[in-house]
């Protein structure tokens, strides 16, 4: 990635932990030239039984572009033989809106004039509640990044009351310390998604323009604090085109790659978020992720860690969705509302992106069969 | 705990006896074949069973999604014995739960231990495994541990208390067939419970093969689920357990170079009997 440059600095209270993930990430991601294959590395890489780091940068690289179609083949063929026709459904829950950081490309940005709401403890039973007569069984709990409107007793306590009606329970909030990640796991959760947004060190300080999201390492070693802390499963993502989205979506896999190395037990997932019309700048637009590179990066991920889980988020429309289920990922979004309340119909706050897809439960269930897929309720058991 | 011998039966009575029942914790099985249920449709399930003509399915506990949506238990047919797995279970202690709860479920007294901490190659961890059959065990459960194939470690579980032994042939799901073959060999000649031969196997002819060795049943779910047609393919392997079972009750000739026999005597010019034989 980018030469010199100086993170921000850890701030206090920031628990720094002794790992070399970070550095081992950057120094390959610097030398990653995606220009640089040719289609015999291609050709090399859809041959190989188990794809080197090597093989996967190819899969990533220009060069690949042509071989959509041969990598979708052997990505469905390992989906299926990993994780058969199951497909597994979840919803988000977003808890509260607040938001500490100013981060340009977010409606939550703390600059921005949306209106603000965060659920107290009868709101957010009223979410469960609605969520749970969908026939949900897995819920992953959002906020904002806001460590004084949403702390961390305040998220435990929504997840002790989330985990009494699902069983699976996953929380999408800032980065914790490792005894912070221990305390919400006995409340309930078991796993956490951390979006890196870019491993560019200079672009996430461009992005990232006040608060405490701008210590880059103490995000980027999240996943490892969540599993020192006892989580079970972590998933990685890059907001694909704020920086090189191929570097970006390399770095992301040789993190997870990392991760699963040093911690093997940990269930590891993917997401691929990119860039989408937001709230009070609906003229922003992804630079150079369309359908068919999202899907590059998706179909490199499913060759490269065939046992990784991958969710599609609702941001996609629904006739792109319904296919990825059968290449390459294993898990989506049902019933989604990403403004404060919307599952109770008592809306409160304004969501964080556009919805491209808000089919309901019984819609997504449907279509999953029509694809002569499972839908899968309850893939999880809390031990 | 029950335990069934492997020997070939030919060997003692020279006629093949008609009951060849498969025994594993006091319960007699006709099928030799044992369906893994997570990588098909449910709405094939009863099809699927019935073309297998399986009398035990596994499934995973994670799985059972009881009195809530698509529920694998309200698919299978009720004349089938329930072998829940652990799948989930990092250390002994998470699959003693699991298995608890999995009685709490109704699910019966079989259980598939696998106890995985690598979720990559999913290899299980075989002591791990042994610590939890030797608390299972004293509760009655019926445990059934999937193993790397060691035989030190299969002796461990039997002594812990297992009613069969499960090594795997190849990774899960890899369709490699017999990878582990001569270790496996090992167990069938030196472990006297059942073995069955669970992970990997990819074809029928692969089943075939290790049942002709002497296993005493196999265990697929990904090389049916991933076949064209799921429901004639779990047909095939019923077929090709049935006829490697057959085989190896009427005991595989001897290939010519291995031990020959030859058809006359090789010690026949022999004239100097010993003093016993002086008639």
């Amino acid at each position: 990635m980018s030469g010199s440059f100086e993170y921000a600095p850890y701030e206090e209270g920031m628990e720094v932990i002794g790992t070399d993930i970070l550095d081992q990430i950057l120094e390959a991601t610097g030398r990653f030239d995606p220009t640089s294959y040719t289609d015999r590395d291609v050709a090399r890489a859809l041959d190989a039984r188990v794809l080197a780091v090597e093989d996967f940068a190819a899969l990533l690289s220009p060069a690949a572009f042509p071989f959509l179609e041969q990598m979708a083949a052997r990505a469905r063929s390992e989906r299926k033989r990993h994780f058969g026709n199951a497909v597994s459904l979840f919803t988000p829950l977003y808890l509260s809106n607040y938001c500490q950081n100013q981060c340009v490309y977010c409606g939550f940005n703390s600059t921005n004039k949306i209106r603000r709401a965060r659920l107290d403890p009868e709101g957010i039973e009223r979410e469960l509640r609605a969520i749970a007569a969908t026939g949900l069984q897995d819920i992953l709990l959002l906020t904002g990044e806001s460590r004084t409107k949403s702390d961390v007793t305040y998220i435990g306590e929504a997840v002790r009351q989330a985990a009494r009606h699902f069983n699976q329970v996953g929380v999408e909030i800032y980065p914790l310390n490792s005894d912070e990640y221990a305390h919400l796991h006995r409340c309930g959760a078991d796993y956490v998604c951390v979006f890196q947004e870019t491993y560019d060190p200079v672009r996430y300080l461009e992005v990232h323009r006040r608060g405490p999201k701008r210590v880059f390492p103490y995000r980027v070693n999240a996943q490892e604090r969540a599993l020192r802390g006892g989580m079970r499963g972590v998933t990685f993502a890059a907001l694909l085109g704020l920086a090189d989205f191929r570097k970006d979506a390399f770095a992301t896999g040789l993190h997870a790659f990392l991760i699963q190395r040093a911690y093997p037990h940990a269930e590891i997932s993917f997401s691929l978020p990119r860039l989408r019309p937001y709230i009070n700048n609906a003229a922003e637009n992804p630079k150079d992720v369309h359908e068919p590179q999202l899907l590059q990066v998706m179909l490199a991920y499913r060759l490269f860690m065939p046992f990784a889980g991958m969710t599609i988020s609702s941001r996609e429309r629904a006739g792109f969705r319904d296919n990825v289920i059968d290449l390459c990922c294993t898990k989506i979004s049902a019933g989604v509302r990403v403004d404060i309340g919307g599952h109770g119909e008592q809306e409160a706050g304004d969501g964080q992106f556009e919805l491209s897809d808000p089919r309901s439960v019984p819609e997504v269930h449907a279509a999953i069969l029509a694809r002569g897929l499972q839908p899968v309720y309850l893939d999880w058991i809390r031990v | 705990m029950s335990v069934q011998s492997t020997q070939n039966p030919t060997s003692v009575a020279g006629a093949v006896p008609e009951n060849d029942d498969l025994i594993i914790g006091g319960r007699h099985f006709r099928s030799r074949f044992i369906l893994g249920s997570g990588k098909f449709s449910l709405d094939l399930m009863q099809t699927v069973v019935r073309c297998a003509k399986a009398e035990i399915v596994t499934l995973a506990l994670r799985r059972a999604n009881a009195g809530g949506m698509a529920n694998i238990l309200d698919y299978l047919p009720s004349d089938v014995t329930l072998l829940p797995n652990t799948s989930g279970a990092r250390t002994a202690e998470e699959a003693i739960r699991i298995a608890r709860l999995s009685r709490e479920l109704h699910c019966g007294d079989f259980i598939k231990l696998e106890v995985i901490p690598d979720t990559k190659y999913l290899l299980p961890d075989n002591s791990e495994t042994t610590r939890a059959i030797e608390v299972l065990a004293r509760e009655g459960f019926i445990c059934l541990p999937y193993m790397y194939p060691d035989l030190v470690a299969a002796r461990a579980m039997c002594d812990a208390g297992a009613a069969a032994i499960m090594p795997l042939a190849a990774p899960i799901g890899s369709n490699r067939g017999l990878s582990t073959r001569d270790f496996i060999r090992i167990l069938v000649d030196e472990i006297d419970l059942p073995i069955i031969v669970d992970a990997g196997i990819g074809r029928p002819s692969q089943a075939c093969e290790a049942m002709e060795m002497g296993v005493a049943a196999i265990m697929a779910n990904t090389a049916v689920a991933t076949a064209g047609d799921v429901a004639r393919m779990s047909q095939a392997f019923a077929a090709a357990i049935g006829a490697g079972r057959l085989a190896f009750r009427a005991g595989l000739g001897r290939r010519l170079d291995d031990r020959a026999e030859a058809s006359s005597p090789l010690t026949g010019f022999l004239r100097d009997a010993g003093a016993g034989d002086e008639k």
